[in-house]
């Protein structure tokens, strides 16, 4: 069995997410082409000037440009997420919402929110960042003290995200008036409704920067394989990088869910179809599972805003109705393990 | 240290077992770097829970020996190779490479030296035989930098010598279990250790498997320890034994001096009749009931 060489995937998978985001672009209500999408580009970055009507060229710019980059964004980083807490715990089903990190972090945000701790886009993002640390470490230190076998770990983050869950209804209901009262609908569902472009060079940044570390520890992670003993006696130094793997996760999810709130499965099933496509080895799994999952989330947000036109149906959910069936097959195929 | 060494210091154990003689453990005055002596326990103790796993035990193997750890479940084998794999620390004692404390070398310097073959190893991600033996070079390798000519040589040669060539590409999954003990014994020798611990590696093999796989480990150019339950296995293949007892060393020289009917009985509590019938007149015991 030969593997195609990691250049050339990725230079394909690059190809097409160009191909997917342009052409996601034109897909809605108003009518759009692949030409337009490229001249409003252009204009845009100083090479010639767009002939579209501005409001036309604003649902280019300020709307769909921004949401579908997002998704781009929010894909890869949630993909490659799942992929390094799964290997890191040594757990098909780890995720950062099956964890309960991503409830945490809605948690984290929706109090900075609702309660108007500072303002803006920064501060949700710390206090989701709180919030997501808080529950990816009461997951561990519950799946722990319950012996840590795989399906402990799955109920530690069922727990984890109940309890979190609780707290934004209960903080939302308590607090906040109606329309921010809709809103936890969007932090507990997951929504790229609404982007802008805030959000997207901040989710893009935090995403460069977590895959960089990712990928600086890419022979860590394929050390884990045996787990911690194994990879110990390998000459890995397990305790320091679980702590900067866990975090830089955990900064990662934070960033994604302040801009997008919680998007369930992404990183569940993304990582599982990029392993059955290079392998497991992470030098080759992590960007490849960061395209894919950049492309399946353009794909499916596309999906979601166009499904019920013109009623729009929250991102997450779509997701997680790709996303438990793959669960289930996970889990039934580590029963027969 | 010499077999004599142990046989010393084990006698003077066996005459008084249970016992504490500060002096009686060979090798702490040798706390300062000395290049060749390889790795040593110095008196280390390990507790758990409150429980004393492991109580002052020393262990000094010549370079190049194959040392069996023997006792009974519980006796504290896995503990020792434990602590001399650094993966756990003693609550007293040392464990020392070359003179230099484990605790004052770097994980990966460790691992450069002493690679561990687990009871069982196993994994859920999919891993053909070479990518399993790949992950020995991990202490040799650097972030961003691709495997190098010495890194795809010495994975070659330890599939080599393990005989895995032909199976290099194969599933880990597919493998049976004496197929897989040998691979991680490929994945350890591409580490390229001078010292290789195993912890009662034979345990899930059928018999062609554990001799096949002891022939194997004895003639590698490297130190080994291997805790075993099998005496008989011990005997035709370990240079030197070592009798752990609830946490303490009992006994310890060559096959010949240390497995006797009384000793067994003492340590397993087992009746049997030991005679010189193994392999190069070696010991070969008998079992003939528990001691009523």
């Amino acid at each position: 069995m030969t593997r195609p060489r990691l250049g050339l995937l990725i230079a394909a998978g690059v190809a097409l997410l160009l191909l997917s985001v342009a052409v996601a672009i034109t897909i809605g209500p108003a009518d759009i082409r692949v030409g337009d999408v490229w001249s409003v580009v252009a204009s845009h970055l100083g090479w010639g000037s767009s002939e579209l009507t501005p409001i036309r060229e604003g649902i280019v710019w300020e709307l769909r440009l921004p949401r579908t980059l997002l998704a781009a964004v929010c894909g890869a980083g949630l993909a490659v997420c799942g992929a390094v807490m799964q290997s890191l715990l040594r757990n098909p089903l780890a995720d950062p919402f099956v964890l309960g990190v991503s409830s945490g972090a809605s948690t984290g945000a929706v109090i900075v929110v609702v309660l108007g701790v500072g303002g803006g886009l920064l501060s949700v993002s710390a206090g989701a960042f709180l919030g997501a640390v808080l529950s990816f470490g009461l997951v561990l230190l519950l799946s722990h003290t319950l012996g840590g076998a795989t399906d402990r770990v799955v109920l530690s983050g069922v727990a984890a995200m109940q309890l979190f869950s609780a707290l934004t209804s209960f903080v939302v209901m308590t607090s906040a008036d109606a329309e921010t009262t809709r809103g936890v609908l969007f932090w507990l569902l997951g929504s790229l409704s609404g982007v802008g472009w805030t959000d997207v060079w901040v989710c893009f940044a935090v995403l460069a920067v977590t895959l960089l570390v990712c990928l600086g520890y890419a022979r860590t992670l394929d050390a884990f394989a045996f787990g911690q003993d194994a990879a110990a006696t390998l000459g890995v130094s397990v305790a320091r990088t679980r702590l900067v793997l866990l975090c830089a996760t955990a900064l990662l999810t934070a960033a994604l869910v302040s801009s997008a709130g919680a998007i369930g499965f992404v990183g569940l099933v993304l990582p599982h179809a990029a392993r059955a496509l290079v392998g497991s080895g992470h030098a080759r799994l992590l960007p490849v599972t960061a395209l894919a999952g950049a492309v399946f989330l353009v794909w499916v947000d596309t999906l979601a805003r166009t499904v019920l036109d013109p009623q729009e149906v929250p991102v997450g959910v779509v997701t997680s109705l790709i996303g438990v069936p793959v669960f289930v097959l996970v889990l039934y195929r580590t029963r027969r393990a | 240290m010499t077999a004599e060494d142990i046989k010393s210091t084990a006698e003077h154990k066996r005459a008084a077992p249970g016992a504490e003689d500060p002096q009686a453990a060979p090798g702490t005055e040798h706390a300062q770097a000395a290049p060749g002596e390889g790795l040593r326990a110095h008196r280390v103790t390990r507790t758990a829970d409150g429980r004393v796993i492991l109580d002052g035990v020393s262990i000094t193997p010549a370079p190049g020996t194959t040392v069996g750890l023997l006792g009974p479940n519980g006796s504290g084998k896995s503990t020792l190779l434990r602590l001399l794999a650094g993966v756990l620390a003693p609550a007293s004692g040392v464990v020392t490479l070359d003179g230099s404390p484990l605790a004052e070398l770097g994980r990966r310097d460790i691992a450069r030296r002493v690679a561990v073959v687990e009871q069982q190893a196993d994994t859920q991600v999919e891993l053909s035989v070479q990518d399993v033996v790949r992950l020995g070079r991990t202490p040799h390798r650097r972030a961003w930098t691709p495997a190098s000519e010495a890194d795809e040589r010495a994975v070659r040669e330890a599939l080599d010598r393990t005989g895995l060539t032909g199976l290099a590409r194969q599933s880990w999954h597919t493998l049976s279990g004496g197929e897989r003990q040998r691979v991680q014994i490929a994945r350890a020798l591409a580490q390229e250790p001078r010292e290789l611990l195993l912890d009662e590696p034979t345990n899930h093999l059928d018999i062609q498997h554990q001799l096949d796989l002891l022939t194997l480990v004895t003639s590698l150019p490297v130190t080994s320890v291997v805790a075993l339950h099998d005496l008989n296995l011990a005997a035709m293949y370990c240079d030197q034994l070592v009798v752990l007892r609830e946490g303490h060393v009992v006994a310890g020289g060559s096959p010949g001096d240390i497995l006797t009917e009384e000793l067994i009985a003492e340590v397993y509590g087992v009746r049997a009749a030991v005679t010189r019938e193994g392999p190069d007149d070696r010991p070969h015991v008998r079992f003939l009931g528990t001691v009523s």
